[in-house]
């Protein structure tokens, strides 16, 4: 299973844990731990009920997307190896639209590169949702993506390792 | 030349297309096709200031040149996760 991807497929988390800590080389049985984040639609968001939603990506540019973050996560933690899947199209409630795993040597590491990922997903992977909610629809819109942007970037390790 | 425009989101919707095959002068700039789009769309206007854009799948700055047959996206701001 590639450790980045982006599709129409159902997401389970299991499979991304085995890959993280399935190395080859001198790292294969190094790691000491493996974290995991599961992100799941929710039944409610500003006070509307929401129905389901639907994800809409620009494939290519957000793979690339997923690259950057998995090479920033192992420039910032060294030997920290991650997965990251995102899944698009309609989504209902319960269902996981995000699975991040992370393998290090210690946890520290691994729970700290697990949740800068999601991070920067929310920061700069071009992906949206379009939330259905009880009488009407809209397209939700959080942060204008750069990735140059140095300050986002920190701001994203800083709340990593808080 | 001309230049194929990739629209997301509510950007797709006030354009009523996710894709758009649009003519582009020599020398143009994905700020110079943002513009003429406007004139087309003016409601994508508002998105001057929170829009990212990409050309051919790598994000790119307003200023960049764009050529012959390049794909130019424009994002709104993005909500993955």
């Amino acid at each position: 299973m590639p450790l980045l991807a982006i599709g129409p497929s159902a997401l389970s988390i299991e499979p991304l844990m085995a890959a993280v800590v399935a190395r080859l080389g001198p790292e294969a049985g190094g790691d000491g731990a493996v974290t995991s984040f599961l992100g799941l639609v929710r039944n409610h968001n500003l006070g509307r009920g929401v129905r389901y939603l639907e994800y809409e990506a620009y494939e290519p540019l957000a793979l690339k997307s997923f690259e950057r973050i998995a090479r920033e996560a192992g420039e910032r933690w060294p030997g920290v190896n991650l997965a990251l899947h995102h899944r698009i199209g309609r989504l209902e409630i319960g269902e996981a639209s995000v699975a991040i795993a992370a393998a290090s040597a210690h946890r520290a590491n691994a729970f700290a590169a697990c949740r800068y990922a999601i991070e920067r997903v929310k920061q700069i992977a071009p992906i949206w949702k379009h939330e259905f909610f009880e009488g009407g629809d809209v397209w939700i819109e959080g942060a204008t993506a750069n990735p140059d942007d140095e300050a986002a970037r920190a701001e994203a390790e800083r709340v990593a390792c808080a | 030349m001309r230049v194929t425009v990739r629209l997301f989101a509510r950007l797709r919707d006030i354009a009523g297309a996710p894709e758009l095959s649009r003519e582009a002068a020599a020398g143009a700039t994905v700020g110079s096709v943002w513009r003429d789009l406007v004139r087309d769309f003016p409601e994508l206007g508002k998105y001057e200031g929170s829009m990212s854009s990409a050309v051919n799948a790598d994000y790119a700055r307003m200023n960049q040149v764009v050529g012959d047959g390049d794909e130019v996206a424009f994002l709104p701001p993005v909500s993955g996760g």
